[in-house]
């Protein structure tokens, strides 16, 4: 096999190195910075030049190579490249070949262009291994023009009724995204401090990324009266939120699809954006890259894997420690305060 | 159906009843008549029969999507919803039909006693016709469950703002067997005829728990103490030689009682009667045990068999009119003292009973008459200020149910399942068990008690510490012990454990007790012994 699925995670046997593995390994190849994906304790890491940041962020000082996108690396007997998901800035699906036989390891992925990540690139390939967060037929994004025009107009309609929009969003990716659909005219963003460190580590890095204020102590309800609020789904409901005074809650998540969570959430409203793909996506995504064989990591895995095989291909579960856009992350939010 | 679904959006967006009773009053005044008494039916639990079995509907909307029926059912339990489901997986609207919400029930109805390709066609037709929220909106009108996050009481609020008429007169007037199709909006909210509807019951004054100390409030002559019993609440009306028996749920359930037919030849056309309808031991004079009431609820009439096992009395505690006039402002005193006297001169073999004050001196001796109350059969006490008028729905203030303390007892959670709609990605529905030996024997489900928080910690444990699964239900291993409450025990032969609990919840998660110290199968059995 190409890649082995072990109990450290993705291996390959012929460059001796893992994909996004979660107990420590010599050698991790990485397909971006979010925290199920990047862990620390690594020999060496080897990721995109426009991962690397966020990941050297987060987790200090490590040992961490970089590579641009398409460039082929030797590993033993293994030629490993890396190619745009589109799922956040520097993320990356990791082609594998070996003997002449490839495989895709897709990490988190989306198929649509958010104006903000490399667009997704279908690799061909033999075996592909995808996510499945979404990977049921009711979940269908809406157009990013649509999800625009409805932040807007949440966000014009809180400042007319003097309120103060809060929107939960994750610190990577999403917020980034988010921030350049705003329309500037309306009035300034305001950010809590995590989503703040991630625009400054991709600011750094050469990202175009709207103006925003940072929500330190002398900030409160009076000052910036227009103002959007960006902060992770932790910090909604928390002590932080109070200096805000009257506030409308929204949150952008895929999950905002359910009505049942939606409701849930108690936030004002709901948005439904994801940098995970959806059912569309998926399915397009696996028929791109014109692989036999899939084998389905987190998500719906044994609903979505029952699914390709009825298509066709030959589909397989593979367990992982990959949280996707967890559910859990939407529920307990509440709790976990930070 | 735009303006009804916008309202059902502006109405889902929202968790303050401001801006929902808001929503609603702008509806009122703004929406053609046949859609407003619509959706003053809809809000009030009056549907249109179902016209289409959910199974049909499920084959065309996996068929109409290009998923397989399996996959549609996989959705299901995710969604939670058996509408939105559909409205989530049908493709995008093709067309724009544009008809009003009563158009659309017209269609529905049109389609009772068509055949199934016809009815198939028609509802293609709309599916492809609608946005997702009107067709997700479409579908709660075709299947009939319908939740809107309002409840009578602020839709009637709403009404009462939308039309300048005083809340409890409108309460009143959208009380009883109406139907939108029998009704204009005149003939229902503007105009009504008081004399149209005979059946028209009172609406029920609801008492709150008491929430403090009794003798807080006040001086205890000032109130009337009643045994709180353990029935079902019943308005029981006769009028113009008919009788009429109403639950508090707002349904008809004269022909379940058929022993109060009698009553029409005792006491006079014009009466109007609130109580508690007893399963009762005439010979005794006491009432039997809910059990007992219980098979007389479920049928719609009553074989003799049952009658005779289950003989029922009105255990009578208010009269909200008499001889014809409206006597809800009366004070309490005199209610009871003329309904003292009508009762005074009946036969005892009647079905009827005065509910027997609770007399006492000191709030002690109330103390002392609710510790007794298992061992009589009641739940409590029921406390009500003698000066006060019937009120209409939940007032705090005049009445007050003391209730007992309930049953407690200690169990392991051994197995774990998903909740619907709102709660459908989280673990709500447990099954407790308690030790015999070394082995949990399963004696309860239960899923109410804890907070969304609790519940989100308690999914999130769940997902970690599975052992098996079979469907939907994941057995857990055993670890944590909760307090359940419940208000009775029953032997049951159905049950492995040879108990049923009535409204078991879960009271407490007790995080500081060890598996080994939840209670036994002896114990429960002590319980059943005792309580049974």
């Amino acid at each position: 096999m190409v890649l082995e699925f072990t109990e450290a995670g993705i291996y390959c046997p012929a460059a001796d190195a893992y994909i996004d593995p979660w107990r420590p390994v010599p050698r991790a190849l990485i397909t971006h910075g979010h925290s199920d994906h990047a862990r620390p304790g690594h020999g060496t890491y080897l990721a995109t030049d426009a991962a690397a940041p966020v990941i050297r962020h987060r987790l200090g000082d490590i040992r961490i190579e970089t590579t641009q996108y398409g460039v082929e690396h030797r590993m033993g007997d293994a030629t490993i490249s890396f190619h745009p998901a589109g799922h956040v800035p520097g993320s990356a699906q990791i082609r594998v070949e070996v003997g002449g036989e490839v495989w895709v390891a897709s990490g988190d992925y989306k198929t649509i262009d958010d104006g903000l990540s490399e667009p997704f690139e279908p690799v061909r390939c033999h075996t592909f291994i995808t996510e499945s967060t979404f990977g049921l037929p009711i979940y269908d994004w809406p157009d990013q023009e649509i999800l625009q025009r409805d932040l807007n107009a949440w966000w014009a309609g809180c400042v007319a009724e003097g309120k103060r929009a809060v929107l939960g969003v994750y610190a990577l990716g999403k917020a980034q995204r988010i921030m350049r659909l705003l329309d500037p005219s309306i009035g300034p963003i305001l950010t809590h401090g995590a989503v703040e460190a991630t625009n400054k580590v991709l600011r750094g890095q050469g990202q175009i990324l709207p103006e925003t204020i940072h929500v330190t102590d002398g900030v409160d309800a009076k000052s910036h009266p227009n103002a959007i609020v960006l902060a992770p789904p932790s910090a909604l409901g928390s002590a932080w939120m109070k200096r805000f005074g009257t506030v409308s809650t929204g949150f952008a998540s895929g999950w905002m699809r359910l009505r049942g969570v939606r409701r849930r959430r108690a936030a004002d409203r709901g948005f439904v954006v994801s940098d995970h793909a959806d059912w569309k996506g998926l399915n397009w995504a696996i028929a791109q890259t014109g692989a036999e064989r899939v084998f389905v990591t987190h998500g719906y895995t044994a609903q979505f894997s029952k699914w390709l095989s009825e298509q066709g291909y030959e589909a397989g579960v593979v367990e992982t420690e990959f949280g996707g856009e967890s559910l859990d992350d939407v529920e307990e939010a509440e709790v976990t305060a930070p | 159906m735009k303006a009804f679904a916008a309202l059902f959006t502006a109405l889902d967006q929202t968790t303050k009843t401001s801006v929902k009773t808001a929503a609603l009053a702008e509806y009122f005044s703004t929406a053609p008549e046949d859609d407003r008494i619509w959706t003053i039916a809809l809000l009030s639990g009056r549907r249109p029969r179902r016209a289409i079995t959910t199974t049909k509907l499920r084959e065309w909307a996996a068929e109409h999507a290009g998923i397989p029926l399996w996959l549609f059912e996989a959705c299901y339990p995710v969604v939670g919803d058996l509408s939105e489901t559909i409205a989530l997986v049908l493709p995008e609207p093709k067309t724009r039909i544009e008809k009003s919400l009563s158009g659309w029930i017209a269609t529905l109805r049109g389609l009772d006693n068509a055949e199934d390709d016809v009815r198939k066609a028609a509802i293609l037709e709309a599916w492809d016709g609608l946005p997702p929220i009107e067709r997700f909106v479409f579908n709660k009108l075709i299947t009939g469950g319908w939740r809107m996050g309002v409840s009578q009481k602020l839709m009637t609020r709403a009404l009462a703002k939308a039309t300048g008429i005083e809340e409890a007169e409108l309460t009143h007037r959208l009380m009883g067997d109406w139907s939108p199709d029998r009704v204009s909006w005149d003939s229902l909210i503007e105009a009504p005829d008081p004399t149209a509807d005979l059946s028209r019951p009172y609406p029920f004054y609801l008492a709150y728990q008491v929430d403090g100390e009794p003798h807080e409030l006040g001086d205890v002559s000032d109130w009337l103490a009643e045994r709180k019993w353990d029935g079902i609440r019943g308005q029981l009306i006769l009028r113009g030689g008919e009788r009429y028996l109403w639950s508090r749920g707002e349904e008809l359930m004269t022909d379940r009682f058929p022993e109060f037919a009698q009553l029409v030849d005792f006491l006079p056309p014009g009466t109007v009667m609130d109580g508690e309808v007893l399963a009762y031991d005439r010979e005794a004079e006491t009432p039997l045990s809910f059990n007992k009431l219980q098979p007389r609820i479920g049928r719609k009439t009553v074989p003799k068999k049952l009658l005779a096992e289950a003989p029922c009395i009105l255990m009578a505690y208010d009269l909200l009119e008499w001889q014809g006039a409206d006597l809800r402002r009366t004070p309490l005193v005199d209610r009871r003292a003329i309904l003292q006297d009508a009762l005074g001169a009946l036969p005892a073999d009647l079905p009827i009973r005065l509910s027997p004050r609770v007399e006492a001196e000191t709030w002690d001796d109330l103390a002392n008459a609710r510790a007794i109350s298992r061992e009589i059969g009641a739940e409590g006490l029921m406390l009500k200020r003698l000066s006060a008028p019937y009120l209409a729905g939940r007032k705090k203030g005049d009445w007050w149910k003391w209730k007992v303390d309930p049953l407690t007892i200690d169990a392991v959670m051994i197995y774990a399942q998903a909740g619907s709609g709102r709660r459908a990605t989280l673990y709500t529905d447990f099954t407790f068990a308690v030790w015999n030996g070394n082995d949990l024997v399963p004696f309860t489900k239960a899923y109410s008690g804890l907070t969304d928080a609790e519940f989100r910690e308690i999914t999130a444990w769940v997902r970690k510490n599975t052992t098996d699964r079979f469907g939907p239900v994941r057995a857990v291993i055993p670890h944590h012990v909760f307090e359940i409450a419940f208000e009775g025990i029953q032997a049951s032969p159905r049950h492995k454990s040879g108990v049923a609990l009535r409204f078991p919840r879960m009271a407490r998660w007790r995080k500081d007790k060890p598996l080994n110290e939840a209670n036994t199968l002896e114990d429960l059995n002590a319980m059943l012994a005792q309580y049974g």
